[in-house]
């Protein structure tokens, strides 16, 4: 198999969020602002990769019936890793993201590429998978956590960029819709919008 | 009793699993193409909900928390087993959401002919986990109140999932772009639902 397509396509045509529709919860939660999204980009990256690859390595002894516990279970001790990391080294980013950490558990582009792909392909395969679908989510996290933290508080990486522009003092103020939790839906539909506009072939059909 | 329904009201409608906190979107989005299956799998939902959140605060609180196990000796009362939570939640969840399947399909087969296909799928439904997560965050007093909270969740959801499943159906026949039908068009609905539920935001009960 070559091994481009599994790191491109995640950014185009088979992107998680815009195109499998998957974690989105998180994608949502975390992303008022850039450092957490970036964050939590990263730890999701980190645990899709790593979890791909173990599954992909135990993938001809784990029984069939009982695959989604095994899954989860090496999935959660991956998360309950990257979770003391967090805490260790960014403490205060780590409280911001609160549970969201403990649910890249229940994530579905975890599980999803777990099931479609890491069950049944070689593991370094399965890891670049994983590589690429992470970077995948990360581009919309970051995406709408730079717009949202840009138009909701008038900052970027909390480096006052509107204050510095002096636009305050010519009557701009920062829009506090995009801080709360509708404006991150409408974002993602938006971004759907344009994505779908450029590319036909992702558009549903009329029925 | 006061604060149970306090907290019952508060977790339906100010903090809204869906437009608060946006779990279970997955799916939220997938499923809610019909209101007779969202309904079904809001009520699987309110049930899971409702078993595990309490389970999993009796587990938090007697063996997991600083200090959780000293009624098992007083030399125990320095351990902090906090770190194992999220792999315990999950386990639990997954463990009760079998078992809920197994009693639904030996007493009430009619029960699990509705809800069968979407009990397994919701052992990964990030709701379910985040509803172990807040109650854990929240730190509420006894395990009523934490019932309470779980409860209200689990009808948020429902109450969520029915709403625009209802939207949903009516828009087959309306005039949507090309490239917002299906999940941008959803999105965006669901926004606006959203920003109507905020009206809800600061009300005291």
């Amino acid at each position: 198999m070559k091994i481009s397509p599994l790191i491109k396509l995640p950014f185009s045509k088979q992107n998680p969020v815009t195109v499998q529709v998957l974690g989105i919860c998180s994608c949502l939660a975390v992303t008022a602002q850039l450092k957490p999204a970036v964050v939590m980009a990263l730890s999701v990256t980190v645990v899709v990769m790593f979890s791909n690859l173990i599954i992909s390595l135990l993938r001809n002894t784990i029984p069939p019936r009982i695959r989604i516990i095994v899954q989860l279970v090496v999935v959660a001790s991956l998360v309950v890793v990257v979770n003391q990391v967090l805490e260790a080294f960014v403490y205060d980013v780590s409280r911001q993201l609160s549970v969201y950490v403990g649910l890249i558990i229940t994530n579905c582009i975890v599980m999803g590429r777990l099931e479609a792909f890491a069950m049944t392909h070689r593991p370094w395969e399965s890891m670049l998978d994983g590589l690429g679908n992470g970077l995948g989510y990360a581009v919309i996290l970051v995406i709408l956590g730079i717009v949202r933290e840009l138009f909701g508080s008038g900052t970027l990486w909390d480096y006052p960029v509107v204050e510095r522009l002096g636009l305050y003092n010519i009557g701009y103020q920062n829009n506090g819709l995009f801080v709360m939790a509708p404006m991150a839906l409408i974002l993602v539909g938006v971004i759907i919008w344009i994505q779908r506009s450029a590319d036909k072939d992702l558009q549903e059909k009329e029925k | 009793m006061g604060a149970f329904f306090d907290i019952l009201v508060r977790s339906v409608f100010i903090d809204n699993m869906v437009f608060a906190f946006f779990l279970g979107m997955c799916s939220f989005l997938a499923v809610s193409k019909t209101v007779k299956t969202s309904f079904g799998l809001g009520v699987a939902v309110t049930l899971v909900l409702l078993i595990t959140v309490p389970i999993n605060y009796l587990i938090d609180k007697y063996l997991l928390q600083p200090g959780a196990l000293s009624w098992l000796s007083p030399s125990l009362a320095d351990i902090d087993l906090s770190f194992l939570s999220l792999i315990l939640f999950i386990a639990v969840i997954a463990a009760i959401v079998q078992m809920v399947e197994m009693v639904v399909e030996r007493f009430s087969p009619a029960l699990y002919n509705a809800l069968g296909v979407f009990l397994p799928l919701i052992a990964v439904n990030c709701a379910i986990m985040g509803g172990s997560l807040f109650m854990q965050q929240r730190a509420y007093d006894n395990l009523g109140e934490v019932t309470a909270f779980a409860l209200g969740s689990g009808l948020g959801w429902l109450l969520a999932i029915v709403g625009i499943a209802a939207i949903r159906e009516k828009l087959r026949y309306s005039q949507v772009p090309p490239a917002l039908r299906g999940v941008g068009i959803t999105f965006i609905i669901t926004g606006l639902m959203g920003m109507a539920f905020m009206a809800f935001m600061g009300f005291k009960i």
